[in-house]
């Protein structure tokens, strides 16, 4: 037992551990706060319920007076609820799920105000003998709300609950948004927690002038990456699992597809991440140097590898590119494994490929590090 | 280098025979440059087993050259230290004190010229050298959040020490009773007592320390340099020691060399380089030489 406590490897780990969990602020970030953004981004996007549409009703510019007196204005009256000068109507559906519209009652200005501010996503200007929409085509949010209200002023409010039999709700597994995010955040843990723990930990040992340090006596250069990639490895595995068990008790996450072919693609991604921060940090000794390198890393991989929102919006010729960035790689094959019950012969090429980046990348630092 | 090599040739002389039999049998199937090459490998190794010998010198470097890009930090230094001697080098900032030590070190390599220590270059023998010396440079700061003990356990691990050598050492430094802080709750003078405490935990022969001194109190100050000596007295370690302060190599250092601008402008004892010109105090001298205080 002595003996191994002796050894400079088990020493550098111990190091590396101590400095870690002594920090709350680290163990914050790295283990509180991606659950925190699941919960946070599972609820807002998957709970079912009311659906909220805001509107503004503008008086036409000549001729009525009030909108009482319009097509619109009867619905209103008859279904609606009137407090001051905002309009609220329930639109049921036992399927599809209630929808609430609410009008303000406004003038031309303050209508614009309020789109401006995101208050309300149309405006809909009811004149005498028809009604205009005024709204952004490009928002999804508005255009529903246009064909609701369109739907709404030609047939009458009972629109809505028809042609019940003709719904087939699906209730297949790995279909809700949860689900997407769930592998995204996974994927992004590995990314952050290795870029971060292990590019800015050496980045600030070296500006310590540590390093210079410690090859300054018999340690192995290898033990104190070993130790490093170890350390951060088993950080991975305990924030990964508790990101788990979280989403597995509060939003009934399953793994369809074969757990081993899920742990070879977690353990890939962390050789491929390991070995990309250890590039990235191989030269520079200035931490806020660092940091940019760090971020103009992560940030563009956050933003375009489909994490949060598919990456299929973006323009076709950029898809292929983004298919290929490591965090893409990770962020669709866990997806895969997830939701779509894939097993290991449907990533062993993904799994192959981050394997290869890391360690082509971990050889390359290694060549051009920078100990002092 | 003359004297050098006319001893090294002679060393030869027996191992010439056979090499020259070796080139009649193999000439007819090697190329020039293989057989140009086995004589320099031989001569060379001939003149390593020269310099193991010559042990009077711990230290011996020579003629030693090293630039950064368009600065000329060090220009042909010569220097060397015996075993157990204490040698201090003066200098204002940008001397080239630093560069100079951290190439005996084995972290900066020279341009030209050449290091031993203990007979051995760093080239081949990063291992053995690692064991033979004990350093602190200047401004390291050791993890925050790690205890000195642990600091202490760490660094001991790379040379196989157990915990037994690291209380020793806690000991000498005089810092038991704060084993169990954090390096960042430390003073300053703890923190540089801890770094003298890493230097001289593999019992090294020779001990390079980098202003060990800088910042701290004249009471802090004094403590380390009662540690040095006893280090000294015990195990007759050596001492290469960079400094600001006048005062530190009067009170430790048995040799003393001023430095400035790359190159050695003075050095021998205290009484033999003040009675160069005459010279009352160290400080006359170093205006004297330099043109400026050494604190500038």
């Amino acid at each position: 037992m002595n003996r191994i406590t002796n050894h400079q490897l088990y020493r550098l780990i111990a190091a590396h551990f101590a400095e870690i969990i002594r920090e709350p602020a680290v163990l914050f970030w790295g283990i509180v706060f991606p659950i925190l953004m699941a919960w946070g981004l599972g609820i807002a996007f998957t709970q079912k319920g009311e659906v909220h549409f805001r509107m503004a009703l503008v008086k036409t510019i000549t001729g009525q007076d009030t909108i009482k007196e319009t097509k619109l204005a009867s619905y209103l009256a008859a279904n609606g609820v009137i407090k001051d000068s905002t309009y609220s109507m329930l639109l049921k559906n036992e399927k599809l799920g209630d929808v609430n519209l609410t009008f303000f009652e406004t003038s031309w200005t303050n209508a614009f105000t309020m789109l401006k501010q995101g208050k309300i996503s149309l405006i809909v200007e009811d004149r005498t003998t028809d009604t205009k929409y005024h709204f952004d085509p490009a928002n999804a949010e508005a255009k529903t709300a246009y064909q609701l209200m369109s739907n709404l002023s030609s047939y009458g409010p009972g629109f809505y609950n028809d042609n019940q039999s003709s719904i087939e709700p699906l209730t297949l597994k790995g279909t809700r948004y949860v689900d997407f995010l769930i592998p995204g955040l996974l994927a992004m843990g590995i990314m952050m927690s290795c870029s971060w723990g292990i590019s800015y930990t050496i980045i600030d040992r070296r500006s310590k002038k540590l390093l210079r340090r410690m090859v300054a006596t018999p340690m192995r250069k290898s033990n104190f990456l070993l130790a490093l990639i170890t350390v951060r490895f088993s950080m991975n595995v305990a924030e990964a699992a508790l990101l788990f068990l979280f989403a597995w008790l509060y939003f009934g996450t399953t793994i369809q597809g074969s757990w081993p072919a899920l742990i070879a693609l977690f353990l890939a991604g962390n050789i491929a991440f390991s070995g990309i921060s250890i590039l990235i940090s191989s030269h520079t000794a200035n931490p806020e140097i660092g940091n940019g390198i760090i971020n103009a890393l992560v940030t563009p991989m956050m933003v375009v590898s489909g994490i949060f929102f598919s990456y299929h919006n973006f323009p076709d010729w950029t898809i292929p590119i983004i298919q290929y960035l490591p965090l893409t790689m990770i962020a669709d094959s866990f997806r895969s494994i997830f939701n779509e019950g894939a097993g290991f012969l449907d990533v062993w090429r993904e799994a192959l490929v981050l394997t290869s980046v890391g360690t082509v990348s971990f050889i390359l630092g290694l060549k051009i590090f920078k100990w002092y | 280098m003359v004297s050098l090599s006319a001893s090294t040739y002679r060393t030869n002389i027996p191992l010439c025979i056979p090499i020259w039999l070796m080139i009649r049998t193999i000439s007819a199937s090697c190329s020039f440059q293989v057989i140009i090459w086995i004589i320099l490998h031989f001569q060379s190794n001939s003149l390593e087993l020269y310099r193991m010998t010559d042990l009077e010198y711990i230290v011996d470097v020579r003629h030693v050259k090293k630039s950064f890009k368009d600065v000329q930090a060090v220009k042909g230094v010569s220097l060397m230290i015996r075993q157990g001697e204490f040698l201090a080098l003066l200098g204002p900032n940008g001397a080239g004190k630093t560069t100079l030590v951290e190439m005996i070190e084995g972290i900066q390599h020279p341009d030209e010229g050449e290091i031993f220590i203990e007979g051995k270059q760093w080239k081949n023998h990063q291992h053995e050298l690692h064991q033979l010396i004990g350093l602190s440079l200047q401004e390291t700061r050791f993890m925050d959040k790690l205890t000195a003990y642990e600091t202490m356990r760490l660094f001991a691990s790379f040379y196989k020490l157990d915990s037994h050598r690291v209380d020793e050492v806690f000991k000498l430094i005089g810092l038991e009773e704060k084993k169990k802080s954090y390096v960042n709750n430390l003073s300053g003078g703890q923190r540089q007592r801890l770094a003298l405490g890493v230097a001289v935990l593999n019992k090294p022969k020779i001990l390079l320390l980098d202003e060990p001194t800088t910042g701290l109190d004249p009471n802090a100050r004094h403590e380390i340099w009662n540690i040095l000596l006893d280090l000294k007295k015990e195990h007759n370690t050596s001492l290469l020691l960079t400094s600001h302060y006048m005062e530190e190599a009067e009170y430790l250092c048995d040799r003393i060399v001023i430095m400035d601008q790359g190159t050695i402008l003075a050095g021998g004892t205290l009484e033999e380089i003040l009675k160069l010109g005459g010279h009352r105090s160290l400080d006359e001298l170093f205006i004297n030489l330099t043109g400026r205080h050494i604190y500038e």
